[in-house]
C-alpha cells in the first residue's frame, strides 16, 4: 500500500510538473495578449470556411506558421510572410499551426494569391494550374452542371480551356465558397508590435486619449 | 533575474528533487535487488526457455542443448487469481486486432493517394486529409490503446498475486470504448473535427472514452491496491502510472472552453506527446520488462537501473511536448525547456536498453525459437533507436531540416509500429494460448506474420526517411521551386506504399490466425471450460 501510494503520487507530481510548463504557463503569459488591431474577427462566412478546412483535413499537409528560424529559414523569401507571433491567432480556436508541409504554409495565401477564380478552381482540380501537384481534387465541393441548367445565383467556376466537356459547367457549393473566403482573407501582413510597444499600446487605450 | 536564469535555476532544483526522491526509495530499491526481480517468476520458473507460441519440442530441445533444467510449465499457474483477467483481456486484444486491420487499410489507401492524388476523391470521408485521420484516430484509439491495456490487464493479477477487481465492469468499459470509437470515426467521416491532432474526436465523444477508460482502468487501479506481493514489480510501476497519467492528460486535453490561440497549441502537444510518452511508451515498456525474462526464465539483470529509468522517464517525459513547434510562435523559453528534456530523455532509454540487453545476453539463440522473444526484442530495439532518433530531431539543427517533412512521418512509425505494435503482438502470441488453453493453429503463419512485417518496416522506414531528407532540404532552399520539394519524394512515397503493403499482408495474415485460434478453440470445448470467466 505504502509502495503503491508513493509511486501514484510521485508520477502526479512529475505530471504536475510538466502541466505547468506546458498548460499553465503558456495560458498565464498569453491570456492577456491583445489582437493586433489590423487583424479582423472571421465573418460568419469565413468562420465556416474555417470549419470546412478542418473538416477537410487541410491541415494534413499544409501548416499556418511561417518562421525565420529553422525549417522556416526560407519561408519569407518564397513569399509566405513574416514569422507569426502568438497574437495573430487571437481568434483562431483551435489555432491550426499543422506539422506538413507536403503543400506550402497557408497563413498568407490571400496576400500571395488573393484571386477567387484561381481558389475555387484549384480546389476542384489542383492539376490543372499546377502540374504535378499532389494535392486531392475536392470535387464533391462542386456540382457540374448543364450548361443551359444554370440559374442567376450559380457561381459558375471558369476553369482553363479543356478542363470539362463543353456544354457542361462546373458550379462552386457553399462550403467551397466559405473556404476560399477564409483562404482570401488569410493575410497578416501588418507589423508585429515589440513587447514595449504593446505595452504601450495597452496604456494608451486604458487611459483617456492625450494628444502626444 | 531573467526568465533563462530563472528556467536554469528551476531546473537544476528539480533534477535535484528527482535524484533525492528517488534516492528516498531506495528502501524497496537498491537492497531488495534479487528478491524483487524474481516476482514474476514462479520458483519453478526461472532457469528454463518457456514460450506457449512456440513449438514446444523446440523449447525442450533447446532448453536440453542449454544444459538448463527442462520441467513441465507451472506458469499456466494453478494460482486462481491468474484466471481472473482473461475474459477481459480477451475482449480487449479481439478488439485491438479487429481494428488493427482497418486501420492499416486505411494507412495504405492514405498512402497511395499521396502518389495517386486522383484516386477516391469523390467524397469527405475518402479524401486523403480525413482518411489520414480516421488511420491516425484507429491506431491511437483502437489499435495501440486496447492492445497494450490487454497486456496490462493480464500482467497485473500476475504481477500482484490478486484477482483482477470488477473485471465484468472492465468488460462493459471496453464495449463503451468501442462504441466511442465507433462514434468517433464517423463523426470525422462525417466532417466532424475538432481540429486539433490527435484530439479530432469531438468532445461529446470524448466524454465516452473517459467513461469506458475509467471502468477499464478503475479495475486495474483498484487491484492496484488489493496488491498481496511485498515488493511492486517495476512493471506494475509504469502501468499504475500510466493507469492515472492518461485520464489527466485526456481530461485536461479534451475540456471545452478553457483553452485558447496558442496556448491551445501548446496543450495539444503536451497531450500529443505524453500520450505517446506517458501512455503507450510505459505500458509497452512494462511488458517488455515482463515477457522478456519470463521468456528467458532469467531474472532482469540490473533492477535498480530500472527504477532509475521509470523515475527519469516519469519527469523527463512529460515536458518534451513543445519540440512538435521549434520555430513555432511560442514562447521561446518553452522551446528551450522541451528541447533539454527531450536530450535528457537519453538517461532513462540507456538505462532501459542496457538492462534490457544485459538480460538477454546470453540468450540469444532462443530468438530464434521463441516468437513471442522475437517480436518483443524486435520492439524494445526499434524503441530505443526510436528514442534516440526522437532526441536529436529536437535539436533545432536536425529539427530544422526534418520538421515538416515525411521524417516526422517515419519517426512516428518506428515508435508506434517498430516499438509498440511489435510488442503487442508479441504479448498476444504468447498470452492467447494461455486464455484460450489451445496452442496456435498454424505456427507457420507466426513467422509469415514476423517476416512480412519486418521486410515491411524496413522498406517503409528506409523509403520514408530519405524522402523527409530530400523534401526537408529542398525546402529550406529557398532558389529552389516549392514543387521540388514534392517531386524529390515520389519515388520514396511510392516505396512507403510497397512497404505498407507487406504490413498489410502480415496484419492480415495475423488476424486471421487470430479468428482461427478462437473459432478452433471455442468449437473443441465449450464456452464455460475455457478459462474465460471473470471471478477466479
Ligand atoms: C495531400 C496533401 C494536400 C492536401 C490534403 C491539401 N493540399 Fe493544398 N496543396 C498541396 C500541395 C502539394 C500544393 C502545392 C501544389 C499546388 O499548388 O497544387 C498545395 C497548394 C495549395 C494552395 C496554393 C498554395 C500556393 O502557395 O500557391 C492552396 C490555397 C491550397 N493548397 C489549399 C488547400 C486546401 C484549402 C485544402 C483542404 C481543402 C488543401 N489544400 C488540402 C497539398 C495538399
Ligand atoms: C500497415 C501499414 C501502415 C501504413 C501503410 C501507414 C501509413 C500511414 C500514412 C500514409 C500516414 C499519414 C502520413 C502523412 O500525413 O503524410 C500515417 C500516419 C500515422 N500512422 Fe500509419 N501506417 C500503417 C500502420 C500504422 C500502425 C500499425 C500505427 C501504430 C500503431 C501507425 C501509426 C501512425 C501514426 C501515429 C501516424 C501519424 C503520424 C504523424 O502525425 O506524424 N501506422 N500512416
Ligand atoms: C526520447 C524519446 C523521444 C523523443 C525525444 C522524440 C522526439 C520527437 C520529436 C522532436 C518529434 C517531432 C518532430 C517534428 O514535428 O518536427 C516527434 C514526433 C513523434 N514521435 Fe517521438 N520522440 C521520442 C520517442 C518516441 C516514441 C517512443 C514514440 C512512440 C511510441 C514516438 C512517437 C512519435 C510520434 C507518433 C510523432 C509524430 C507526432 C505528430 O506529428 O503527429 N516518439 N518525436
Amino acid at each position: 500500500m505504502e509502495n503503491s501510494l508513493k509511486l501514484i503520487a510521485g508520477s502526479m507530481v512529475t505530471l504536475s510538473f510538466a502541466t505547468c510548463a506546458l498548460v499553465a504557463l503558456p495560458f498565464l503569459q498569453l491570456k492577456d495578449v491583445p489582437a493586433p488591431e489590423a487583424l479582423k474577427p472571421y465573418s460568419p462566412g469565413q468562420a465556416r470556411g474555417r470549419n470546412a478546412y478542418i473538416a477537410n483535413g487541410c491541415i494534413a499537409c499544409h501548416t499556418q506558421q511561417p518562421s525565420t528560424t529553422g525549417a522556416g529559414i526560407a519561408d519569407a523569401q518564397r513569399g509566405w510572410g513574416r514569422a507569426s507571433v502568438a497574437a495573430d491567432y487571437h481568434y483562431d480556436s483551435p489555432p491550426l499551426l499543422g506539422t506538413m508541409r507536403t503543400g506550402p504554409d497557408l497563413f498568407n495565401i490571400g496576400e500571395r494569391q488573393p484571386s477567387e477564380d484561381w481558389h475555387l478552381g484549384h480546389l476542384y482540380q489542383p492539376r490543372l494550374y499546377v502540374p504535378g501537384s499532389v494535392m486531392p481534387g475536392f470535387p464533391y465541393l462542386f456540382e457540374i452542371k448543364n450548361k443551359a441548367e444554370t440559374t442567376k445565383g450559380d457561381r459558375v467556376v471558369s476553369l482553363p480551356e479543356g478542363a470539362i466537356p463543353d456544354g457542361k459547367v462546373v458550379v462552386a457549393g457553399e462550403e467551397a465558397l466559405n473556404l476560399v473566403a477564409y483562404l482570401t482573407g488569410m493575410k497578416h501582413n501588418y507589423p508585429v508590435l515589440t513587447p514595449e510597444e504593446a505595452k504601450l499600446a495597452a496604456l494608451r487605450k486604458a487611459r483617456v486619449p492625450t494628444n502626444d | 533575474m531573467n526568465p533563462t536564469s530563472l528556467l536554469l535555476a528551476t531546473f537544476i532544483l528539480s533534477i535535484a528533487g528527482l535524484f533525492v526522491f528517488i534516492w528516498s526509495l531506495r528502501k524497496g530499491l537498491f537492497d531488495v535487488e534479487t528478491s524483487g526481480s524474481k516476482v514474476i517468476f514462479t520458483p519453478d520458473d526461472i532457469g528454463h526457455y518457456h514460450d506457449p507460441a512456440a513449438d514446444p519440442h523446440e523449447i525442450d530441445t533447446l532448453n536440453i542443448q542449454t544444459g538448463r533444467r527442462n520441467i513441465s510449465h507451472s506458469d499456466i499457474a494453478n494460482r486462481p487469481h491468474d484466471h481472473s483477467s482473461t475474459l477481459p483481456c480477451f475482449v480487449l486484444f479481439g478488439s485491438a486486432v479487429f481494428w488493427l486491420v482497418f486501420a492499416s487499410l486505411a494507412g495504405l489507401v492514405s498512402s497511395y493517394k499521396l502518389h495517386n492524388p486522383d484516386f477516391l476523391t469523390h467524397s469527405l470521408a475518402l479524401t486523403f486529409g480525413v482518411m489520414r485521420t480516421i488511420h491516425l484516430n484507429l491506431v491511437a484509439y483502437g489499435w495501440a490503446p486496447l492492445g497494450v491495456l490487454g497486456l496490462a490487464m493480464w500482467m497485473l493479477p500476475r504481477l500482484l498475486r490478486a484477482p483482477l477487481v470488477g473485471g465484468r465492469f472492465a468488460i462493459a468499459g471496453a464495449v463503451i470504448w468501442n462504441i466511442a470509437l465507433i462514434a468517433g470515426i464517423a463523426a470525422i467521416a462525417n466532417g466532424k473535427n475538432a481540429g486539433m491532432e490527435w484530439l479530432e474526436i469531438p468532445w461529446q465523444v470524448g466524454v465516452l472514452f473517459a467513461l469506458g477508460g475509467m471502468m477499464i482502468g478503475l479495475s486495474m487501479v483498484f487491484t492496484l491496491f488489493t496488491h498481496k506481493v511485498h515488493h511492486l514489480y517495476v512493471s506494475v510501476w509504469y502501468i499504475g502510472a500510466a493507469l492515472f497519467w492518461f485520464p489527466v492528460l485526456y481530461i485536461v486535453a479534451k475540456m471545452p472552453g478553457v483553452h485558447f490561440g496558442i496556448e491551445q497549441a501548446t496543450t495539444n502537444w503536451w497531450f500529443a506527446h505524453n500520450v505517446l510518452g506517458l501512455f503507450y511508451t510505459p505500458l509497452s515498456i512494462a511488458a517488455v520488462y515482463y515477457f522478456l525474462p519470463k521468456v528467458i526464465g532469467r531474472p532482469v539483470h540490473s533492477y535498480n537501473l530500472s527504477l532509475l529509468g521509470f523515475w527519469t522517464l516519469a519527469f523527463f517525459y512529460g515536458q518534451v511536448g513543445a519540440h512538435h513547434l521549434i520555430g513555432g510562435p511560442v514562447p521561446e523559453w518553452l522551446l528551450t525547456l522541451s528541447i533539454v528534456q527531450s536530450m535528457m530523455m537519453l538517461i532513462p532509454v540507456v538505462a532501459f536498453s542496457l538492462n534490457q540487453h544485459l538480460t538477454l545476453k546470453g540468450h540469444f539463440q532462443a530468438l530464434k525459437h521463441s516468437p513471442t522473444l522475437r517480436f518483443i526484442v524486435f520492439g524494445a530495439m526499434m524503441y530505443t533507436l526510436a528514442s534516440v532518433q526522437g532526441s536529436f530531431e529536437a535539436l533545432r539543427s536536425f529539427n530544422a531540416v526534418t520538421h515538416f517533412t515525411h521524417f516526422t512521418v517515419a519517426h512516428a512509425h518506428l515508435g508506434m509500429y517498430g516499438f509498440v505494435s511489435m510488442v503487442i503482438f508479441g504479448g498476444i502470441y504468447f498470452v492467447l494460448p494461455q486464455i484460450l488453453k489451445f496452442s496456435w493453429p498454424y505456427p507457420k503463419l507466426i513467422s509469415w506474420h514476423f517476416w512480412l512485417v519486418v521486410a515491411g518496416f524496413s522498406v517503409y522506414m528506409i523509403s520514408l526517411m530519405t524522402a523527409g531528407v530530400l523534401q526537408g532540404l529542398a525546402l529550406q532552399d529557398a532558389s529552389k521551386p516549392f514543387m521540388d520539394s514534392v517531386t524529390v519524394t515520389l519515388p520514396w512515397l511510392k516505396g512507403r506504399s510497397l512497404g505498407g503493403s507487406l504490413m498489410v499482408a502480415g496484419h492480415l495474415v495475423f488476424a486471421f490466425h487470430f479468428a482461427s485460434m478462437v473459432v478452433f478453440a471455442l468449437s473443441t470445448k465449450p464456452f464455460q471450460k475455457l478459462s474465460l470467466t471473470t471471478e477466479g
